[in-house]
C-alpha cells in the first residue's frame, strides 16, 4: 500500500488551514486517519459504491479538516477543493455531507450519530450475506458523552456483532472524564478492546486489525500531547 | 378482515420480508407479534431493545447498505423521542425508510400524556419529501404499507385502534363520500375521524371527502372540490394540514376551520372515545364547530 508522508499530508492540510488556528481535535485525528486509509481501509477512489467496500463513518464531523486532507491526498477529492473549504460555493464544509464529498460514508456533525448508523450498516452487510466488509466508526470521548452511543455500544455487544469496529479519539476533552479509561464501557458489553498511543502508527495498526470476527471491537487511541 | 390496523401491519409486513431487501427494525414494541417473522428471516427482523435513538439509526445504517428499513413503535417514542435520528440518520444522509406508528393521539389515553402522540404527524410535517399515509380502517394497511415499501423515499404510517365501519382502499387523492353539489361548503376527513364527520354533517350541505394520504396532501382535488367554506378534520394535532390546504387555495377568497387535537395536556385518562369527546372529534362536538363555522 501507499503511505501519505506527513510532509505531503502537511501541506495539503495548510490549504485546508488557510492560515486559520485549528485545534486539538483536528491534529489529534491526524494519525489515526493516516493509519486507517493506508494500512487498513479496503476502500479507493474507485470503490465507492463498491457494496463490498469497507466502510468508515466519521462521527466527529468536526475533525473535518485532516480528513478532507486524507480524501485528497489519497485522491478521493481533488486538492483544489480545499482551497475554498466552507466557501459558499463548496462541497467541503466544517462538517460533511455524504452526498457533497465522494468517499464520505455519513454527513455528521451533530454528535452521538455514528455508531448507530455504523451498526445499522454492519447489520446490513450482515443481512446481504456480505462477509468481507468491516465497518468503522470514528468517534471522541467527549462525544461519548451522548447517550446514544451507549444504546449501540449495548445492543452491538450484546448481539457480538462481528463485523464493526469503533475507534475512539481520546484526547481527553470529555467534560468529566471516563475514569477507568473509555475502553472500559465498551469491554463491559462484550466488545474486544485495545488501548494505544494515538501517535503511535504501528500501535494503531495492530490494535485496528486485532478484531475476532465474533464481537465488536474498540481502539481507544489515546493522544495527550498537542493538545 | 384483518381485526386490528396492527394485526394487518403484522401480517403484511410478513408478506414483504419475502423481498430481501425489507427489514424492520423494533425496538421491543410489537417483537412477540414479529416472532415468528424473526425465526424465519433472523438477520431481517432486527429488535434492539427500549431504544429507539438506536433503532432509526440503524435504519439509517441499513438503507445506506440498500435495505429497505420498516421502523416501528409508539407514534411518542418513534416520532417524538427518535425526531433528529428522524432528520439526519435518515433524511440528512439522503436515505429513507418506512415507519410504521402505533398510538398516535390518544389510542392510548389510559396509560396518560407520556404514552399520546398528537403531534406525530406536525412533526413530519417539518421535513421534506415524506409521504405520510393515516388509514381508517385496516382493511387499508396493506396496500398502504406494500406501496411505500416498493419505494425508495420516507414513509409514515400512522396506525390507529379508531376505524370507520368501512374501508376506502383507493383514497390517496381526495374521494367524495357525500356529494352536496356544487357551491356547497367542503369538509375534509382524515383517516379514522371520517364517520364522525358523515354523523356530523348528515342534514347539512355539506361535501364530504375522504383521504388516508395528508402528505403529499392532495390539492389538486382540493381546488377541484372546495369553494369558499372548507374544512378540514383530522385525528392529530389541530391546523397540521392548515399550511399545505391555505397555499393550495392562496389565489382564492376562503375560510378554513381546522379540527383536529387540541395542544392542552388535559391530565386524564378514560378511553380514546372520551379524549375524542374532549377534544370535540365525536359527531356532537364537530357538528358543534361546523355550525358555528357555517352558521
Amino acid at each position: 500500500m501507499t503511505t501519505t508522508t506527513a510532509t505531503e499530508l502537511g501541506a495539503l492540510l495548510d490549504r485546508v488551514r488557510a492560515g486559520r488556528e485549528f485545534g486539538a481535535n483536528v491534529y489529534s485525528t491526524l494519525d489515526v486517519l493516516q493509519v486507517l486509509y493506508d494500512r487498513v481501509l479496503r476502500i479507493t477512489p474507485a470503490t465507492v459504491d463498491d457494496p463490498d467496500r469497507d466502510r468508515f463513518l466519521l462521527s466527529k464531523g468536526h475533525a473535518v479538516a485532516g480528513y478532507y486532507a486524507l480524501l485528497a491526498a489519497r485522491g478521493f477529492v481533488p486538492p483544489e477543493w480545499l482551497d475554498d473549504q466552507g466557501g459558499p460555493a463548496s462541497r467541503l464544509g466544517d462538517h460533511p455531507d455524504r452526498t457533497l464529498v465522494p468517499g464520505v460514508e455519513i454527513g455528521s456533525g451533530s454528535l452521538g450519530h455514528g455508531l448507530g448508523l455504523g451498526v445499522g450498516t454492519a447489520l446490513g452487510l450482515r443481512a446481504q450475506g456480505r462477509t468481507e466488509p468491516r465497518v468503522y466508526v470514528l468517534l471522541g470521548d467527549a462525544e461519548l458523552d451522548e447517550g446514544s452511543n451507549h444504546e449501540a455500544i449495548a445492543y452491538a455487544g450484546a448481539t457480538g456483532l462481528g463485523n464493526l469496529t469503533a475507534i475512539v479519539l481520546d484526547n481527553r476533552s470529555a467534560t468529566y472524564g471516563w475514569p477507568g479509561g473509555a475502553a472500559s464501557r465498551f469491554t463491559v458489553n462484550g466488545w474486544s478492546a485495545a488501548t494505544v498511543d494515538g501517535r503511535d502508527h504501528d500501535a494503531l495498526h495492530a490494535a485496528l486489525t486485532g478484531h475476532d470476527d465474533h464481537r465488536p471491537h474498540v481502539v481507544v487511541a489515546v493522544v495527550t500531547d498537542g493538545e | 378482515m384483518s381485526s386490528t390496523m396492527r394485526d394487518a401491519f403484522v401480517t403484511s409486513t410478513e408478506e414483504v420480508l419475502a423481498d430481501p431487501r425489507t427489514t424492520v427494525v423494533l425496538a421491543d414494541i410489537s417483537a412477540a407479534a414479529f416472532e415468528p417473522a424473526a425465526a424465519r428471516y433472523p438477520d431481517r427482523v432486527i429488535n434492539v431493545g427500549i431504544r429507539e435513538q438506536l433503532m432509526v439509526g440503524v435504519a439509517g445504517g441499513l438503507a445506506l447498505t440498500g435495505q429497505r428499513p420498516i421502523v416501528h413503535s409508539y407514534a411518542p417514542f418513534l416520532v417524538e423521542r427518535a425526531y433528529e435520528q428522524i432528520k439526519l440518520d435518515l433524511d440528512h444522509q439522503g436515505v429513507g425508510a418506512v415507519l410504521v406508528g402505533i398510538g398516535g393521539s390518544y389510542d392510548r389515553a389510559e396509560a396518560g400524556r407520556t404514552h399520546l402522540g398528537p403531534a406525530d404527524v406536525a412533526l413530519i410535517d417539518t421535513l421534506h419529501g415524506w409521504t405520510v399515509h393515516v388509514p381508517g380502517h385496516p382493511d387499508e394497511v396493506r396496500p398502504l404499507l406494500r406501496d411505500v415499501v416498493c419505494g425508495q423515499d420516507s414513509a409514515y404510517l400512522r396506525l390507529s385502534i379508531r376505524a370507520n365501519a368501512r374501508a376506502y382502499p383507493e383514497a390517496g387523492d381526495l374521494r367524495v363520500v357525500r356529494d352536496a353539489g356544487p357551491g356547497a361548503a367542503l369538509l375534509v376527513a382524515v383517516g379514522p375521524v371520517l364517520d364522525a364527520a358523515l354523523a356530523a354533517t348528515a342534514d347539512r350541505s355539506v361535501t364530504v371527502a375522504y383521504t388516508h394520504r395528508p402528505r403529499p396532501f392532495d390539492t389538486a382535488g382540493l381546488r377541484a372540490l372546495a369553494g369558499t367554506e372548507v374544512m378540514v378534520v383530522e385525528p392529530y394535532l389541530a391546523g397540521t394540514s392548515a399550511r399545505v390546504v391555505s397555499e393550495a387555495l392562496a389565489d382564492r377568497p376562503h375560510r378554513l376551520l381546522s379540527l383536529g387535537v387540541g395542544r392542552e395536556d388535559l391530565r386524564r385518562y378514560g378511553s380514546a372515545e372520551d379524549h375524542e369527546r374532549w377534544h370535540g372529534l365525536d359527531a356532537a362536538g364537530l357538528r358543534r364547530s361546523v355550525d358555528t363555522f357555517l352558521g
